[in-house]
């Protein structure tokens, strides 16, 4: 019983954390390969600005949040979305749309990104300092134990406050996407520019505009995915290191190009990170007694340590651009 | 000059093409509110490429083309929808993903307060639509994806509608169908110019017929006239 609660607190809620903060930033990425056909590398720094911004603005008013029950910075997300959509609409404007409007090729973009992604980080890391810091300031992280209602079961359910506001803010952002991608006008029109942008324009759809909502929707998802990584453990001007991997092997895993794809993309990617570090030791130990006895369990037998969780995202990948280019669900090939 | 008395589309000694190289030699073409215009002509003549010139998707060098009186050439296309013009591509006609629905909701995209009316207008005209409503356009076949993309098109309610060869690829049994719609939506009033291969049925339902040839009119007259003149039969229409 206790083993499947350990299973419970490190697989189950852990690579849900991971698999939400990968998806919500796979989203962005697919959006934005989806309306402009290149990949953005500087998206996992928009998700660290967005982070940013909610660090500064609880640093600035950190008893803000106490008067309505909420930590601070969760009270400070939305505002932190708007910041970062503007700051992704003013890094298009300035670096991508004149290279677009020059008709180049999109490994331009892309080596484009590159430079922006220097930028942000060298930007972030004048501001912020190069060390970690807590979101909450002035508030502290609950930490929520439930105990199971079996006999036996000892250990309870951990989850903290912050995992709590990340399933939430998860599923609204999920439902929030879906209704306006499909239900709205603006929705729609994304979805028919991804599809054929000559017929898009002859359609008289503004293709200027659906570019820029690509950007501020793309912008809040990375704020809200940034805030919710930083929430979770702290805040760090290098997060967007261990963002890009995981977020850019969600988006292919799930196909590029397609929003759903991308969410589950975020979560496979999100649980195999954790089933591979995981110490399967810990679920085998009940059965010991009826093993041979030559066989002796190692006391770590994960598959590889928790300093590698990296290569996990990178394995993935390559092995889908090996097997099934297209992703789990028919995308475009990069 | 009151603008009863304007032709819907003039265009004159229309130059143009794609990077420096000019298709169109000096295209002269004029088309009443209430015509059907055909452009016929053998491959590589530019018919398609008027059409395009026309929709603002081909860069004009010289001449002018005015809608009603005002000069269109060279504005980008979703401000010639804004003006009236409806335009449907011979190929990627429809968006495959989006269903249906979806795709003629797009047409509308400039006039949403037309979108429930001109939907029962459009599944009312075709209905094989109304039932597949919910279906993704890219699972329709090709006849039926003609009509998605001609409602599309509508859905903006146009003055002039461009259809490029619309019957290219179908069997006759959708050609004859496409050609009696072409027919219906003229008769509502809107006018129609269309590049098409096949001529001469194309031709006996045109009020004008141009026949192009590298780049330039070879014939202008009406379709009846066209289809009756032996030197067109023999150079254009297949004898």
């Amino acid at each position: 019983m206790n083993e499947l609660v350990f299973f419970i607190n490190n697989v189950v809620i852990s690579g849900s954390v991971s698999g939400s903060i990968y998806a919500i930033g796979a989203v962005g990425v697919t959006l934005i390969f989806s309306i402009m056909r290149f990949a953005h590398f500087a998206h996992a720094d928009m998700m660290t600005f967005g982070a940013f911004m909610v660090l500064l603005l609880t640093t600035a008013f950190p008893a803000a949040g106490a008067s309505l029950g909420v930590p601070t910075a969760v009270l400070m997300l939305p505002l932190a979305m708007l910041l970062t959509a503007a700051l992704a609409v003013g890094i298009d404007k300035i670096f991508y749309k004149p290279l677009r409007a020059h008709g180049v090729k999109p490994i331009v973009l892309v080596i484009g990104s590159l430079g922006v992604t220097l930028i942000l980080q060298g930007l972030i890391r004048l501001f912020s300092g190069t060390g970690g810091q807590s979101l909450y300031v002035d508030d502290r992280k609950e930490i929520f134990r439930l105990a199971l209602p079996f006999e036996g079961a000892r250990a309870p359910v951990v989850v903290t406050e912050p995992q709590i506001y990340l399933f939430v803010i998860t599923i609204v952002a999920v439902v929030a996407l879906h209704l306006f991608l499909n239900r709205s006008r603006l929705g729609k029109a994304m979805r028919a520019m991804s599809d054929n942008p000559e017929l898009a324009q002859a359609s008289g759809i503004n293709t200027n505009t659906i570019v820029a909502v690509t950007w501020m929707i793309a912008g809040a998802l990375a704020a809200i995915a940034g805030t919710l990584l930083s929430l979770d453990v702290t805040f760090k001007p290098d997060l967007s290191f261990f963002l890009l991997l995981p977020i850019f092997a969600a988006a292919i895993v799930g196909g590029v190009g397609h929003p759903y794809g991308a969410i589950a993309g975020g979560f496979v990617v999100g649980f195999a990170e954790t089933l591979a570090v995981f110490n399967w030791n810990v679920l085998l130990r009940p059965f010991s007694d009826s093993l041979p006895a030559w066989l002796e369990l190692p006391s770590n037998l994960a598959f590889v340590g928790t300093e590698y969780k990296i290569v996990v995202p990178f394995f993935i990948l390559v092995a889908i651009l090996v097997w099934r280019p297209t992703g789990l669900f028919k995308g475009k090939v990069i | 000059m009151s603008s009863t008395t304007r032709p819907l589309i003039d265009a004159q000694d229309v130059h143009g093409g794609y990077g420096g190289m000019n298709i169109l030699n000096g295209v002269n073409m004029t088309l009443e509110a209430d015509e059907v215009g055909v452009i016929v002509g053998p491959n590589g003549a530019g018919k398609s490429t008027m059409l395009k010139a026309v929709f603002g998707l081909l860069h004009v060098n010289q001449g002018e083309i005015l809608l009603n009186g005002q000069p269109i050439q060279n504005l980008p296309p979703n401000q010639l929808v804004q003006r009236g013009m409806g335009f449907v591509p011979q190929e990627k006609n429809v968006f495959p993903s989006l269903s249906v629905q979806e795709n003629l909701e797009m047409g509308a995209f400039l006039k949403p307060q037309n979108v429930k009316r001109m939907l029962a207008q459009i599944y009312e005209f075709f209905p094989p639509l109304y039932e597949k409503r919910r279906q993704p356009a890219g699972e329709l076949s090709g006849g039926q994806r003609q009509m998605v993309a001609m409602g599309r098109a509508l859905m903006a309610e146009p003055s002039l509608l461009l259809l490029d060869e619309p019957t290219a690829g179908l069997s006759p049994l959708y050609m004859n169908e496409i050609f009696d719609r072409v027919k219906q939506i003229n008769a509502a009033g809107v006018g129609i110019l269309m590049v098409e291969q096949n001529a001469k049925q194309a031709l006996a339902i045109a009020d004008k017929g141009f026949v192009l040839a590298a780049g330039q009119n070879r014939f202008t007259d009406t379709g009846a006239a066209l289809l009756a003149d032996p030197d067109v039969a023999k150079s254009f229409l297949g004898g």
